[in-house]
């Protein structure tokens, strides 16, 4: 698969971990603690949602350093394109998801070459105001589905439809494949041209440039993947709730998701959404089961505190402390010796 | 031509609340170069406080909004000393995403502790009241927003052009080290800039009870329409602000009432990208 | 027919007129030194030939094609690559893949790439920092890293702009030996410099700007005893001493 393929065509240490990471999502619904529980499937199903997601942001955000906001409008796109292909059209989801993958990337481009010459905040605050823009637009573009947004009927369950009811199994191999999808590709993309020259552009863009580097094509490239894998996300959490409408997917908070889980993870590393996810969303999904009415918001009260404190005492997120203890314990291994 | 009138006076008037909240946004983006996300949440902030001094001790707006911009003076003072002087020196972004943390915990704080309820202020001294000026009605507290605004607005111009401390402040953003050569304190002028700008919003806040339901999502659409205004005025411009933010009334009230009340923001957040891609540095940027 | 022809070249900021029609030619396989007083315009003539800054006017052919107004990456693609003044490292990379960046420009295959990099490590002797954060380097280091990087390319002209500013007698030294080594190599080089020794002892012709105007362009000796040159930039006292010295210092 694609985790062989490395710089030499070995594998790596890193790369045995990963794929032991693999390995163990894939047996995890075998465990009794996950067949038991609804809840833990639909936790974990959350997981790697949500991880895929910040990774596909992570591509433009965190290698190429491009901080983009406006990830929802795209997540959006897949989620329409598979809620239009079931619902309006009556087909099954899976063209309905590669052409709101295709849709998000063009889309994706096409706003973001002229966005692309705003320095800063100026880039920020555009990126704001797209999704603010697409999310009012999608509320009266009645076509599909307005506010109200498009509810799914009862189709014949199973991957031809790739909807489930009774179970979460099938879910949560369809998400883990996705999440392999995502993950495989920044993972050899970390390993290719196209890895060095996303971080080139992150780190200089004149020095990249003056080294050969497009850097606008490698930006614009960087942004349509993104899109592309962001959609799929979408596409995939409108199968999961059998349902689509604009605040649920085209919205500023959901935008936020994509930048703060890789922030809190690790910006610009392979493990941080992953990381970041797997601290997050059981942190939302327990409070919010387990303290109830007078939970609310505990969870994002606690998640803005830790994203205070990550990104004033450790930029780099978890990833960051883990390389830090790692760091000391092998110092103190060699000092042992 | 009375709606027309009328109309265009609505746009005006909330275009100063605009210019008002955008105030203290673009004293700390032009000295600091550094967004506040909170900035919303310090306007919600001020607003439940106004509110609970009116329900409870029957405080009118007017003098809440005192107690408005001394509160959130001390929390942007605070805000600066916990978080945004540790994020200087750090990636731009740092110091925007550690305010959308604090504005994530604002938030929930206030939806935790107060409920999501909406909750209007009854009984203020101008509240409801309106009065008819040649035919357009012209509605008592947003007026009296407007003026506050442009008093507000001078005030900060004359302090930071005509100021012993405005020049420091302007020394300060111009060239940080230079500033510090010249025997400035740049630390204490950051602190200080952020509690103005916070006590600006502050006053807003305060004076927002009078016609507007406090609740805790009230500050997230401000935010994004204060940057906005600030963006488009250009580079911490506060002529340039209040130009940017009566434009933006205008055009969310022509909008509102000509096309469409859901393309009020269409047109706001559009007419941003219009303006950034012909004047990447905005209205009166470089 | 040169490999670098610059012909009246103008860059005006605003009312500053920072390079005043400047033309002239680098040959292939020749070294030449750009020279000139602070704020000559030399950094700038840079930025107008890798394409990153658009010149007021004028044209520049490079390798007998047009290069006027290309971006800087079509220039670079096209063999002309420079260095900076200020280092700019790629800071959260570290100095094998800063220069792993250069060396993916004549291809995409990750190992070949590699054997490039390794390559240029070892000639700017970058050996032992392969693994470190280009950021954390000492300066020397950082400015031999802008050369690695530049060479990875594999450009037929290196620019290199003060590569050896604020460097110690011996890493100067180590800097002529790797420019004579590119020459031979086959590497046409125009090279700004303040260090008179290096510059009259490593290039073929100097060309002199003050203000923005070329005021001379010859050999090494010629400019050396060039009077305008003398008044506008060396002092007389330098050509006292090249001359005492033998007109230029050769390896002592
Ligand atoms: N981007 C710019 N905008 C405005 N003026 C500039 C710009 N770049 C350079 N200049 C001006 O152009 C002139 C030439 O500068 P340049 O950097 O080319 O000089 P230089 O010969 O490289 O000097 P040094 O030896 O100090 O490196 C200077 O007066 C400088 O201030
Ligand atoms: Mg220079």
């Amino acid at each position: 698969m694609v985790t062989a393929m490395t710089l030499t065509g070995k594998r790596t240490k890193r790369d045995l971990f990963w794929l032991g990471l693999l390995a163990l999502f894939a047996v995890i619904p075998l465990t009794p603690w996950f067949t038991r529980s609804t809840f833990a499937q639909h936790v974990m199903i959350q997981v790697l949602l949500y991880a895929s997601m910040a990774q596909a942001w992570n591509i433009l955000g965190g290698y190429c350093g491009q901080v983009s906001f406006g990830h929802s409008v795209f997540f959006g796109i897949g989620a329409y394109g598979t809620a239009m292909a079931v619902v309006k059209f009556g087909l099954i989801p899976w063209p309905g998801i590669l052409a709101g993958a295709v849709i998000a990337a063009v889309v994706a481009v096409a706003i973001s070459y002229p966005c692309f010459k705003l320095k800063g905040h100026y880039f920020a605050i555009a990126t704001f105001a797209i999704v603010e823009i697409f999310n009012r637009l999608f509320m009266v573009w009645y076509w599909v589905g307005g506010a109200l947004g498009l509810d799914y009927g009862f189709t014949q369950p199973g991957w031809k439809n790739f909807v489930w009811y009774q179970t979460k199994d099938c879910c949560f191999y369809g998400v883990l494949l996705l999440f392999i999808l995502v993950f495989g590709i920044v993972r050899w993309i970390e390993k290719h041209r196209f890895g060095f020259y996303l971080r080139a552009v992150r780190e200089g863009q004149d020095t990249a440039e003056s080294l050969g580097v497009d850097s606008t094509r490698v930006k614009l490239s960087a942004m349509a993947l993104s899109a592309f894998l962001a959609a799929l996300c979408g596409a995939f959490f409108a199968q999961y709730n059998y349902r689509v409408d604009p605040p649920m997917v085209m919205s500023l908070d959901m935008s936020m998701k994509f930048v703060l889980i890789t922030i809190l993870g690790g910006l610009g590393t392979f493990y941080g959404p992953l990381l970041g996810a797997a601290l997050l969303i059981p942190l939302q999904e327990y409070t919010r089961a387990y303290l109830g009415g007078i939970g609310g918001g505990v969870d994002l009260i606690i998640f803005g505190l830790l994203i205070i404190i990550v990104v004033v005492y450790q930029p780099k997120g978890i990833m960051g402390i883990l390389d830090r203890v790692y760091v000391r314990f092998k110092r103190s291994r060699e000092g042992g010796k | 031509m009375a709606t027309f009138l009328q109309v265009a006076f609505d746009g005006l008037l909330n275009g100063l609340l605009y210019a008002l909240v955008a105030a203290g946004l673009s004293l700390i983006w032009g000295v600091m170069d550094v967004i506040n996300f909170a900035h919303g949440e310090f306007l919600m902030v001020a607003m439940y406080l106004s509110y609970w001094l009116g329900f409870i001790w029957k405080v009118d707006p007017l003098v809440s909004s005192v107690a408005g911009g001394a509160f959130v003076f001390i929390l942007g003072a605070l805000t600066y000393r916990l978080v945004i002087s540790r994020t200087i020196g750090k990636s731009a972004m740092s110091a925007l995403l550690a305010t959308f943390g604090l504005s994530m915990l604002l938030k929930n704080v206030c939806l935790n502790r107060f409920s999501p309820n909406f909750r209007i202020l009854q009984h203020t001294l101008l509240g409801g009241k309106t009065f008819n000026l040649a035919g357009i009605i012209i509605p008592l507290p947003q007026l009296v927003i407007g003026l506050v605004a442009l008093a507000l607005l001078y005030l900060i111009y004359l302090l930071v052009k005509k100021t012993r401390l405005g020049w420091a402040i302007q020394a300060t953003a111009m060239d940080k080290e230079a500033a510090e050569l010249m025997g400035i304190n740049t630390e204490r002028i950051y602190l200080l800039v952020f509690g103005l700008g916070g006590a600006c919003v502050g006053i807003a806040g305060g004076l927002l009870p009078s016609y507007l339901a406090v609740h805790p999502e009230v500050g997230g659409l401000f935010s994004l329409i204060a940057f906005v205004c600030v963006a488009m005025g250009g580079f911490g411009s506060i002529p340039g602000a209040l130009l940017a933010s009566l434009l933006i009334g205008l055009v969310e009230a022509f909008a509102g009432f000509y096309i469409a009340p859901v393309f009020k923001y269409v047109a706001v957040f559009g007419l941003y990208l219009v303006v950034v891609m012909v004047r990447p540095r905005g209205l009166f940027g470089w | 027919m040169a490999l670098l022809e610059v012909r009246n070249l103008t860059m005006k900021f605003g009312s500053l007129v920072a390079c005043n029609d400047v033309s002239f030619d680098v040959e292939k396989g020749s070294v030449v030194g750009l020279i000139g007083p602070n704020g000559a315009g030399k950094t700038t003539l840079f930025n107008c030939v890798s394409g990153f800054y658009k010149p007021t006017s004028g044209r520049m052919f490079f390798d007998g094609r047009e290069v006027t107004n290309l971006p800087a990456h079509e220039v670079a693609r096209r063999g002309a690559v420079r260095t900076f003044q200020v280092v700019r490292p790629l800071k959260e990379m570290t100095v094998m893949d800063n220069i792993l960046v250069g060396a993916f420009l004549r291809g995409a295959d990750a190992d070949t790439a590699r054997e490039v990099a390794e390559e240029c490590l070892c000639l700017c002797r970058l050996e032992g920092m392969a693994d470190n954060l280009a950021g954390g380097l000492p300066t020397g280091y950082k400015k031999r890293l802008e050369m690695a990087r530049a060479l990875a390319t594999k450009p037929s002209l290196l620019m290199l702009d003060e590569a050896m500013a604020g460097l110690t007698t011996t890493e100067i030294r180590d800097s002529i030996e790797i420019i004579r080594g590119l020459k031979k190599g086959g590497i046409t080089l125009l090279v700004v410099e303040h260090i008179m020794e290096a510059v009259m002892s490593i290039a073929d012709k100097v060309v002199v700007l003050d203000s923005g105007v070329k005021i001379a362009e010859g050999t090494p000796q010629q400019i050396v005893e060039d009077e305008k040159v003398i008044t506008a930039y060396l002092g007389a006292k330098f050509t006292e001493r090249m001359k005492r010295t033998g007109g230029v210092t050769r390896n002592d």
